[in-house]
């Protein structure tokens, strides 16, 4: 089915409903990448024009992967719910847009809404959405998750605390982990990002994590986002696995580039949830994923990189995630040129796994080769959390000494708290005041030796110190 | 604020237990807080050194002083640009950076006829690895080539180039091995470092599974002498076993954890 707009004296046609979406994405460099990007500013507001125009019904009709070809197509399409859909179902994309923003729009309404909308209905809206559309109605998306605290209640935003090491050595993590606790990080996640592979090293790393936790009784929970297969392992060994982590993406191809299926994230959620770890919920899983995954994988189908994102958040919301978060200034500047392409980016994401039920978490950050810097990542992160943001990433000094890219510091976190007066997660921020790191209104007590006046942390140094 | 309360310092510094940690990680820990902000010294060093990782990936290489470097120590010398036209370009566009025009590889052939091992230096994403570890790396790694008799018959310098534009430039030239020298992302660490891909037999189209990685080249880092020892070590037997990447890796692992190198590894990124 084609699509067509006339403006003064030109017809712009796009010949599908995916051709249409890629020319109405604003400007990234990843779809100029792909080729797929608009030709011009007038043409890219032509297709918004002719999107804006276009039935959401037609987005249960058209082909974006192939069904037959395709188990996230499949995932996508035999899940829908029609009955959830009926409510938006007479509307355009630009009605849906304006229902959106408007008071009928309500968390309840948003909510029931969920099952009756597919990724690239999502994707469609956000392509018409400023940035303060974006923040607005995400704000107003209810989406709560537990394990050992609760993840998403209004009014807060939680903080990974990625405490990654060069080497995976167990001092040298176990540093940047005391160094964010002590700054009142990490009540989304204790999460280490492996150099190595290994189960054995999976195992360290998550025995230190939980070592440390369960030392201090911190009503968090701990990962490391090693490859799912190698969480199985680890979890049939008796290693304590809290959450199962795993970078997934959009399409069939570009998971198996992951090497991963629907299937094995099944198999692997299982295995959690047989630990029984959780306390007070039993959402076990962790996922990241970032536009332009797909493109890399050269398993895109043709499909502008925020679609493929999105459709990533249908993979995500089958497994009932604890946290979900986009890399988005990770992949680099072919995918995401600048600080405004990053922050457009970001926004987008939040939007869309939110609007899909997503705990959604955002890694606000750089590499070296974009054109963006830490000045973009205050703005970022402020909008995210005007806009709901259930965790962002913290690690030392804003400075990931393993990965080698920038993201937010602890102090990041503090700061934004400090501005708009959003709190952590509340067993979290109780366990913070209990041992003296916090006052009654979560702010750091200015003596940060709480923790070693307990014993904890001093002797948990001299732990280390044994261990070298 | 009350009266009765002593003013609290305007910076509370970490504590000296805490600057321990120190010890265990490079990572930025025991910073101390202004407020809940970063003390100025701390975000002024972040800012320098992130601002050195920029200029590393946004100052061009000083392209005419290597060649005259290069001819110095008896290297014959060509120079190429590839289809990425401008930095811009280049970071936003890693395919056109793997490629040359096919003009400008006929030059090539024309320059330096038939080459069995040549050495291709980018700029990649570091002027500044280009600037302080090539001229290194090569003195050091040229005489150990030419001892196991793998002489380096020519040398070709790309401006805007991705590793794998080593495989027209080494199809072009008829070359059993290219070995490319590259600038590596910077990270705030570390600006200026090299990395070396070895491919034997290069040609378009070749994964990255194909190449062989010496990465982290600096002083601070794998050493030049230590990074020449372990490439020439790889040449000698890419080109005596005729194979590269994954393949040479196996077979070589336990040779190489014998010698005790420092780590190598195939990568797919550049």
């Amino acid at each position: 089915m084609t699509y067509a707009i006339a403006l003064d004296d030109t017809r712009w046609v796009f010949p599908d409903l995916r051709d249409l979406m890629a020319k109405a994405t604003p400007r990234r460099s990843g779809d100029e990448l792909a080729g797929i990007a608009a030709e011009s500013a007038v043409h890219r507001i032509a297709a918004q024009m002719a999107l804006a125009d276009a039935p959401l019904a037609d987005f249960l009709g058209a082909e974006f992967v192939p069904y037959e070809t395709d188990e996230v197509t499949r995932l996508i399409l035999d899940g829908h719910d029609a009955a959830a859909f009926a409510p938006v179902a007479s509307m355009t994309v630009g009605q849906f847009r304006e229902w959106l923003l408007s008071p009928l729009a309500t968390s309840e309404a948003l909510t029931a809404l969920r099952p009756g909308l597919t990724p690239e209905m999502v994707a469609a809206v956000s392509k018409l959405m400023r940035l303060q559309d974006l923040v607005l109605v995400a704000a107003k998306c209810r989406v709560v998750t537990g394990f050992r605290n609760t993840i998403g209640q209004p009014c807060t935003f939680a903080t990974r605390l990625q405490p990654n090491h060069p080497t995976d050595d167990s001092r040298g993590i176990a540093a940047s982990l005391i160094d964010g606790l002590l700054l009142g990080a990490g009540d989304a996640v204790f999460g280490v990002n492996p150099a190595t592979d290994g189960v054995q090293d999976y195992c360290r790393i998550v025995g230190l994590l939980d070592e440390v936790r369960g030392r201090l009784k911190v009503p968090t929970q701990t990962c490391c986002l090693g490859h799912v297969t190698t969480a199985i392992k680890a979890i049939e060994a008796g290693a304590p696995v809290d959450l199962v982590f795993q970078s997934i993406a959009g399409s069939e191809g570009a998971n198996a580039g992951f090497g991963v299926n629907l299937a094995v994230l099944a198999e692997a959620r299982d295995a959690a949830l047989s630990l029984g770890r959780g306390t007070v919920g039993r959402n076990v899983m962790y996922f990241e994923t970032g536009q332009g995954a797909a493109l890399s994988a050269n398993a895109h189908h043709g499909v502008d990189q925020q679609t493929m994102e999105a459709r990533a958040y249908a993979v995500a919301r089958h497994f009932e995630p604890l946290l979900v978060n986009t890399v988005v200034g990770f992949i680099g500047p072919e995918y995401l040129y600048n600080g405004k392409e990053i922050t457009r980016a970001g926004l987008e994401d939040h939007f869309c796994g939110k609007m899909l039920g997503l705990p959604m978490g955002v890694d606000v950050c750089y590499t070296n080769h974009c054109d963006a810097d830490q000045d973009d990542m205050d703005a970022l992160l402020l909008l995210l959390i005007e806009a709901g943001v259930s965790f962002v990433i913290t690690v030392p000094g804003a400075d990931d000494v393993m990965l080698n890219y920038q993201s937010l510091s602890y102090h990041d976190a503090l700061g934004a708290r400090e501005i708009t007066g959003r709190r952590r997660a509340p067993e979290f921020e109780a366990w913070l005041a209990e041992v003296g790191l916090t006052d009654g209104a979560g702010r750091l007590n200015p003596d940060p030796q709480a923790l070693l006046g307990r014993g904890g942390l001093a002797a948990l140094t001299r732990h280390l110190e044994a261990a070298e | 604020m009350s009266d009765d309360k002593p003013a609290l310092p305007a910076l509370v510094p970490a504590s000296d237990s805490l600057s321990n940690l120190r010890h265990y990680t490079a990572a930025r820990v025991a910073l101390g807080r202004a407020g809940n902000a970063l003390p100025t010294a701390a975000h002024l060093k972040f800012t320098l050194d992130h601002a050195r990782a920029r200029d590393a990936v946004w100052s061009a290489v000083d392209g005419g002083r290597l060649r005259t470097a290069l001819e110095a120590r008896g290297f014959r010398v060509a120079t190429v640009h590839s289809l990425a036209e401008d930095r811009a370009t280049y970071v936003r566009r890693p395919d056109l950076g793997r490629r040359i025009a096919p003009e400008a590889a006929a030059a090539l052939a024309d320059a330096l006829g038939p080459c069995r091992l040549v050495v291709v230096v980018a700029d990649g994403l570091s002027a500044a690895a280009v600037e302080a570890n090539v001229l290194p790396t090569l003195d050091a790694l040229a005489p150990r080539l030419a001892a196991d008799g793998n002489a380096v018959d020519a040398v070709v310098v790309v401006e805007q180039g991705r590793v794998a534009v080593g495989d027209p430039i080494g199809a072009v030239l008829k070359a059993d091995l290219a070995i490319v020298l590259i600038g590596e992302r910077p990270g705030l660490t570390s600006a200026d470092s090299l990395g070396c891909y070895l491919t034997f037999r290069p040609r378009e189209g070749l994964a990255d599974s194909a190449r062989n990685c010496v990465s982290n080249i600096r002083p601070d880092g794998l050493a030049p002498a230590d990074a020449a020892y372990k490439i020439a070590w790889l040449a000698r037997e890419a080109l005596r076993r005729e194979i590269s990447g994954i393949d040479l890796k196996e077979e070589s692992a336990a040779e190489l954890t014998a010698a005790k190198r420092a780590e190598t590894k195939v990568v797919g990124t550049d």
